[in-house]
Order: C-alpha cells, then structure tokens, then sequence
C-alpha cells in the first residue's frame, strides 16, 4: 500500500517538473521570438559562455584525441595502424567526442553558473524586482542565455574537433612515428562535411539544453543559499543526462538513415 | 476620495497553509496606509498578491477600480508602469552598477539614453540625500542604510502612482531608521503618491501613516487613523504596539500565553 503510494508520488512528481520545464521552455522560445531583444545581453553572454569555456574545451579534446590514438594504435592491428589511427580519431572526434565532450564540460562550467545567478536573483528577489520595473525575465535573463549557449556550442565544437585531431596527430607523430604530410593528407581525405556538420547540429542542441537547464533549475530554486545550492547540482546532473540521452536520440536519428 | 487600491476576500494558500484567509482593505487616493503585522504574518503575500507577482486564491484585487487578479502580465503593463516597489531586502540588481539600477525602467522600458539615464539616476538619488559619487558602485559595496536608499531611489525614479514598502526599515540602526521614515514621508509628499507600507516597526507607523491595518491570521483584524491607533483598547493592538510577549496574540510555532513554570521542566 505505502509502495504503491510512493510509486504514485514519484509519477505526479515527475508529470509535475516535466509540466512545469515544458511551461518554461514555451515561455522562453515565445520570449525569444517576439521583441524587444537584449542584443547587448546576448553578446555579454556569448563572452561568458563561449568565449571562457575555450580553455575548458580545448584542453579537454586535446588529450581526449591523444588518448584516442594510443587505444587505436595499441588496440588495433598495428600493422595497418597508420591509416586506421587517423580515421577513427576523426571520425570519433566530430561525431561523438567533440560535441558530447565538449557538452559536458561546458555544462559542468555553464550551467552551474546560470543556475547560481539566477538562484541567487530568485532568492534576493530580484526577479519579482524585474518583473515589477515592467522587464519579462525571460526575455531579459532566460532568452539571452539560451541564444548565447545555442550559437556558441556549435564553435566550441568545431574547436574542440581541430583541436582533438590535432591531439590525435601529436600522438601519432610524435610517439608512434607517423608522417606527418600523410597524416593530415589521410584525415582530410576521410572525413565528410556530414561527419562535421552532424556533430555541430547536436552541440547546438546540447548549447540549448545546458542554458535551458541552468535558468530552469536556477528560476525555481527556493529556500535560501541551500535552495541556490540545490539548483546548481540539478543543473549540472539533468543538463548531463539530458545531453547523453539527446545524443543517443541524435545519433539513432542521424546516422540510422 | 476615490478608492485608487481595493482588496477584497483575498485567499492565498501555499499547499497546507493558508496564509491569507480573507483580507479585505482599501486604499484611497493620496493615502499612507501601513500594515502591520508579525513575522510571517502573510504581509509580503499580500503586498506580492497586489503586485500580481502571486495570484491569489480567491478575492478580489483592483486597481484604479480594474481588477488585477487573474490579469496576464502583459495587459497589465500600464498598471506596473504606475507602481513603485522597495523590497524587503533592497533586490537591487547587482550585474549593474547603481545608477543602471536606479534608471532601470527608463532604460529597459523607454529605451532612454544613457546621458539621460544617468541625470535621471543623479536626481532619484538626490532625493534619497545620496550623492552622485555612488552612481558606478556595484551594489554589493553599499551599506545596509545606503542599499535601502538605492533601492528606495529606484522605486521613485519613475515618478509611480502608487509606492510600495516592504518593511523599509527593518534591520537598520534607529537613525537611519528615522532618515528612512523622513525619506519615504518627503518623497511621498513631493509626488502625491499612494502608498501601502509594510512593516513591524511602531516608529515608521507614527512617522507615516494615514491609517493602520493590523494583519493576523490571516485577516485584517483591526484598521483606523494613527490616532485612533494610540487610544485603542484592542487587546491584538495593544500587544503589538507595546510589543509584549504576553497576550492574545499566538506567535508562530510558540504558545506565550501559558503561565511560565506551570509545568514542571
Ligand atoms: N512562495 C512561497 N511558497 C511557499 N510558502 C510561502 C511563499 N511565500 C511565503 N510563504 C509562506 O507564507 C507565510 C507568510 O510569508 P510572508 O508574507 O513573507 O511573511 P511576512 O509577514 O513576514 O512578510 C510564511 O509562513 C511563508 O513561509
Ligand atoms: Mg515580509
């Protein structure tokens, strides 16, 4: 009996936050259609979120591409190993590790800071103060954010992917003694616009949901600094699963065809 | 004297808790009215109810005889173009440096320049007795005293209709206590505005107010002029102006109305 009340509880729960995150999402795509828009937020933001996750980024697929390389190298036939290593390191880097590396880390750095200042103004009231100075928060917080992160994504994994290919081409240069001119000659030939174009459509999606629930998490949190702590971690877990399980969808989608 | 703030059987609840159960008050034209109350009383429900930052239960809320309840956001533009608002804490935005935040609306909203913007800022915080030396600071650097006065200066700065204070005095030492009463008391002659003033503070209620409203449980239980205030027999009253542990009143999760000692420890 007590069982089955909290399976019932968990589900109205669930209906509940999933209700309320779509109500949110409308509210923010409709802020980010109709006028005014805050270009001058929206350019702020793209510094914030785009332009200080670089660092995060690049490191991140430099040594992602390296590692890739030796598990190539070591774990396939080695024999043959020079063509294989600069395929599969293209390959894995603009589908897959790019963008779902690049996701996450950028979740871990963006959505936790959305989260903290939104919380925060929710907590201060600064976003009854908004509302009251006639300023719609979506509009003026939410919207611009979610631009910001859709429109930078899709960069940063495009740096992510000359940078990981760039880690895998140290490695096979430099440890396993590839040539070079060979290297770069093989990737090129190798890779597709597709393979590149499809991974950027993904990190603009995951760009939409590291914002999305960085606000969401940050608008709804209660509670004082704990409540603001609270919606930081939610921020990062959901953004997290959300982006895996995007990709998974993505990929069935993109390349089952 | 028109009536230009009427609530009627207003009803909030949040889940379990009925925190207004039926507040009815009105508020003329030009007047002062302040609303007193213990912590946790449901006065910053009312005042959020009235700004349409909750929607009320039930009841009724009309402004300028237009009823507010239920009005989406958007409709009632013109409203919140009238209203003045200092919160509890001061909630002034601290990405922008004062004078953004105290020429905010005129930014945002009538997309006024910055020269302009920053004159604007220069004499709302003039009126507050701040000098323009503030306008760049970020408000994370200002006093708790200075905070309030910012935040008073942005609610001013548009000029509004009708002002509201949520307890603009608590947490400040008795002078600035005294130049916060004297601000909002000024201020509010010079522009003839309406205002509804909430607080827990018996001075700011003689410094300011037309008429007094005691909210308990819920209801307002008792309302009249200031002199009417100090004469009144009403026990509820009588306990929260001289602040007395002792009485009628039941304090939150408390019950003081028990003889002390009368059971055993
Ligand atoms: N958004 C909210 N959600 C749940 N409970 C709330 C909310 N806002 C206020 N309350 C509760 O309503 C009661 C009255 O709060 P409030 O109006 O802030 O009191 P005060 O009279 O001190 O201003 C409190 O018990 C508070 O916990
Ligand atoms: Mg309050």
């Amino acid at each position: 009996m007590n069982f089955l009340a909290t399976i019932g509880e968990f589900f109205l729960a669930f209906f509940a936050q999933t209700g309320r995150l779509s109500v949110f999402v409308g509210q923010t795509l409709a802020a980010m259609l109709r006028p005014p828009i805050y270009f001058r937020i929206i350019g702020q933001q793209i510094i914030r979120i785009g332009y200080f996750s670089l660092p995060v980024v690049a490191l991140t697929s430099f040594f992602t591409g390296g590692a890739l390389a030796i598990q190539i190298y070591y774990g396939g036939n080695q024999f043959n190993s020079e063509a294989i290593v600069s395929s599969i390191v293209a390959l894995g880097i603009t589908r897959e590790l790019g963008p779902v590396l690049g996701g996450l880390m950028v979740a871990g750095r963006v959505s936790a800071a959305i989260a903290a200042e939104i919380g925060t103004m929710r907590v201060t009231e600064q976003i009854d103060a908004l509302t009251t100075l006639s300023t719609n928060p979506h509009k003026y917080l939410v919207a611009p954010r979610v631009i910001a992160a859709t429109l930078c994504m899709p960069i940063l994994a495009l740096i992510a992917d000359i940078i990981g290919i760039f880690g895998g081409f140290v490695v096979g240069t430099q440890s396993f003694g590839f040539n070079a001119a060979i290297y770069v000659q093989r990737t090129i030939n190798f890779l597709t616009v597709d393979d590149v174009t499809s991974g950027l459509i993904k990190a603009a999606v995951f760009g939409f949901i590291i914002a999305m629930m960085g606000c969401y998490n940050g608008y709804y949190s209660k509670g004082g600094a704990q409540g603001v702590g609270r919606a930081t971690t939610n921020a990062v877990v959901s953004a997290s699963i959300l982006i895996l399980a995007a990709n998974y969808l993505m990929t069935s989608l993109l390349f089952s065809s | 004297m028109t009536v230009k703030i009427a609530l009627s059987d207003v009803h909030k609840s949040f889940g379990p808790k009925d925190v207004l159960r039926g507040v009815n008050l009105e508020v003329e034209t030009g007047q002062s009215v302040v609303v007193i109350g213990g912590s946790g009383s449901g006065k910053s429900v009312m005042l959020k109810s009235i700004l349409g930052l909750l929607t009320p239960d039930n009841g009724s809320i009309k402004i300028d005889g237009r009823e507010t309840v239920g009005m989406a956001r958007n409709s009632r533009a013109d409203i919140d173009h009238q209203i003045g608002m200092l919160f509890q804490n001061g909630a002034l935005f601290d990405s922008l440096p004062v004078w953004k935040n105290v020429a905010f609306r005129a930014i945002q909203n009538d997309g006024m320049n910055e020269t302009d913007a920053r004159d604007l800022a220069v004499d709302a915080l003039k009126q507050v007795e701040l000098g323009p030396e503030l306008l760049d600071l970020s408000p994370a650097s200002l006093s708790g005293g200075m905070h309030k006065r910012v935040g008073l200066a942005r609610a001013i700065a548009s000029k509004p209709e009708i002002i509201f204070f949520d307890e603009p005095t608590t947490g400040l030492d008795p002078i600035m206590t005294d130049v916060i009463n004297h601000l909002i008391r000024d201020c509010v002659q010079e522009l003839g505005a309406t205002t509804m003033t909430i607080t827990h503070d018996m001075t700011s209620v003689r410094a300011i107010a037309d008429k007094t409203a005691l909210l308990y449980k819920g209801e307002i239980i008792w309302q009249g002029s200031t002199e009417a205030l100090e004469a009144s027999d009403d026990p509820f009253l009588n306990q929260f102006i001289n602040g007395l542990a002792h009485g009628p009143i039941e304090v939150e999760g408390q019950q003081l109305d028990t003889a002390p000692n009368a059971e055993a420890i």
